[in-house]
């Protein structure tokens, strides 16, 4: 129970980190979503998010600081085994799962459903 | 020809150009505004029955320019050009409406303020002796200005509270010689050109502050020309401010020296939709000022209630592309003086 | 106007003129819808486990999970509304960058299948891919010549 805790707590916070910057600043939601990846890449290389990762679970991996940290853990891991190729295939192997789910829900969802005009 | 030019930038009309017909067209959003009892038609689905939402646009666009020439009993071949336009890439809406109306067509890209451009522009052709008969008609649409300019419909996005919504609706008017529409209460007196004006806004979420300037302008140069003063118009009347807009053209005109009293200023956006509709600070598209002055405005001339307005629309001049680049927003007023015709002893 | 003085001034008018976003009320509502997508994830993640999956694979079947409800919700209209109330707290999680992905996707239908749906599905999302994997190459380059 305490693990949800955690989660909620850290996971709350990252989201409202960006809702900050949606607010305060010129950034749009793309940019930031951008911003998110790249800082979750340095943390993870750096060996920062790692230990937030350990105390907050999904609370760290589901923002999309976690992509970016599993994107860098995949290429330093694969790296470790591979040599310099890992680097190249590490990455977007450890988040092939999510990526070929979004285009493939996305794909099907764009098949089924129709936008609707906001109210 | 020097004698009908005032001024800079105004163009007087001797002949009195009358408005013989106008309907205004509107989505559903519209019709549970403050004006939904105003307005010709409310669709009650902002698909009009189309495939897509540029064929609802563009059907709404042709429907209300039918319904204006039903309303002047005239057909669409005694029409001799239709001057129109809307926000969409190659102004789409109104060039395929115009393949099937079957008028010579003059496409007219002014943003927002299309419908004053085409007032303006229609007048003139009629009080020049070029055209006995000419349509202005723009539309919008909220569903298709979105996916242009913003984000699509089903993305999670929060709007800026400066932010306006696109009105989906159409609006029309035929402009007819004074002496073949002597029913006709309505006449058009003056035009005034707007520049195009850049303060040196940025932001595509507040084309209200982009265009205030704007319409400051025009409006000084309105009264600069005419030797006019605010208590000369019943209305000065706005297209798509929105509500912080029209505050800074306030502010600027005070600023200016000639403080614009509130209560004579009126902004299309702002009396579009109300406060529960969640439209932050107002309406704004091509349609908005054309619905707003086609459904309300016209009607309140016609039968005396209001005896001479200024309108004039505001356009934002941007693109997507040009947002991106991190350009400023150019934007621009027109105005056109509408007055009540007595009827004759 | 005259408008080489009155630019600067204009736009701290502008400033001064403008209304605010609610910051408190935008924050905690990020926070909290934020928090549960988290929440969420970390069952989905604790059930794949109990199921017998290891943590990484667990991580994996969450995120498509989470994506598939994310496509879901926006397919139905429900995660713009989501988004509307919540802000950065349904974008900022995997959701959110499926949501960015479903959008676009579901909005160019209508241009077709190729250059609509194929075409626009990443040009939200695109970027995210571009930086986040183009980053995390040159960290594991930057690994591999600092000797592993």
């Amino acid at each position: 129970m305490w693990m949800y805790v955690k989660a909620f707590l850290v996971g709350g916070a990252l989201c409202m980190i960006g809702e900050a910057l949606l607010l305060r600043t010129q950034l749009t939601s793309s940019r930031i979503l951008v911003g998110y990846v790249t800082a979750g890449v340095l943390l993870g290389a750096l060996g920062v998010y790692a230990p937030i990762v350990e105390f907050a679970g999904a609370g760290a991996t589901v923002p999309l600081t976690g992509f970016g940290y599993s994107l860098a853990k995949g290429a330093i891991e694969a790296v470790h085994e591979q040599g310099w190729l890992g680097a190249f295939t590490g990455g977007t192997a450890s988040c092939a799962g999510g990526i070929a789910a979004a285009i493939l829900f996305g794909y099907l969802a764009s098949v089924i459903f129709t936008p609707r005009t906001k109210k | 020809m020097a004698d009908k030019r005032m001024g800079a930038q105004t163009v007087a009309l001797p002949s009195t150009p009358r408005l013989a017909a106008w309907s205004a067209i509107v989505g559903p959003k519209e019709g549970e505004g403050p004006l939904g009892a105003c307005f010709d038609r409310v669709e009650t689905d902002d698909m009009c029955g189309q495939e897509s939402f540029e064929k609802a646009e563009r059907s709404l666009f042709t429907s209300c320019a039918r319904l204006t020439l039903d309303k002047a009993g005239i057909r669409p071949q005694d029409v001799h050009a239709l001057l129109g336009g809307d926000l969409l890439n190659q102004i789409i809406s109104a060039g395929f409406a115009a393949r099937q109306l079957g008028i010579p067509f003059y496409g007219l890209y002014g943003a927002c303020s299309t419908m004053a451009e085409s007032l303006a522009l229609g007048s003139m052709l009629v009080d020049g002796g070029h055209c006995a008969r000419v349509l202005c008609a723009t539309s919008s649409h909220f569903s298709t200005a979105e996916r242009q300019y913003r984000s699509p419909l089903e993305l999670g996005t929060q709007r800026t509270p400066t932010a306006q919504w696109t009105v989906t609706g159409s609006g029309s008017a035929l402009v007819c010689e004074a002496n073949a529409a002597r029913d006709a209460r309505v006449c058009v007196t003056h035009v005034t050109t707007g520049k195009v004006i850049d303060l040196g806004v940025k932001d595509a979420n507040n084309m209200g502050a982009a265009m205030a300037p704007a319409a400051a302008d025009t409006l000084l140069a309105h009264l600069q020309d005419t030797g006019r003063d605010y208590a000369d118009y019943d209305l000065i009347v706005t297209g798509d401010l929105g509500s912080l807009g029209r505050e800074l053209m306030l502010e600027l005109l005070r600023r200016e020296g000639r403080a614009l009293p509130p209560e004579r200023s009126v902004d299309c956006g702002m009396l579009i939709y109300d406060a529960s509709q969640d439209a932050h600070a107002g309406g704004s598209g091509c349609g908005c000022s054309a619905s707003v002055l086609c459904g309300k405005l016209l009607g309140q001339l016609a039968c005396g209630e209001l005896h001479r307005i200024l309108f004039m629309a505001t356009g934002a001049l941007l693109s997507p592309t040009t947002t991106m680049q991190g350009e400023t927003i150019p934007s621009i007023a027109h105005a056109v003086v509408l007055e009540h015709v007595g009827k004759e002893e | 106007m005259k408008q080489s003085r009155s630019v600067q001034e204009y736009l701290q008018l502008v400033e001064r003129l403008a209304p605010k976003s609610d910051m408190g009320k935008g924050l905690v509502r990020a926070f909290w819808v934020g928090g549960l997508i988290c929440v969420l994830g970390q069952a989905i993640t604790d059930l794949a486990m109990a199921l017998g999956m290891d943590r990484q694979s667990a991580g994996t079947v969450c995120s498509i999970a989470l994506v598939f409800a994310s496509a879901l919700a926006t397919g139905l209209g429900v995660y713009d509304q989501l988004g509307k109330y919540a802000g950065a707290g349904s974008i900022v999680p995997i959701t959110g960058f499926a949501n960015s992905v479903v959008a676009p996707a579901m909005e160019f239908k209508r241009e077709g299948y190729v250059m609509g749906v194929g075409a626009k599905m990443f040009s939200l999302a695109g970027p995210v891919l571009v930086y986040g994997i183009g980053s995390s190459v040159i960290v594991g380059l930057i690994y591999f010549f600092l000797g592993r």
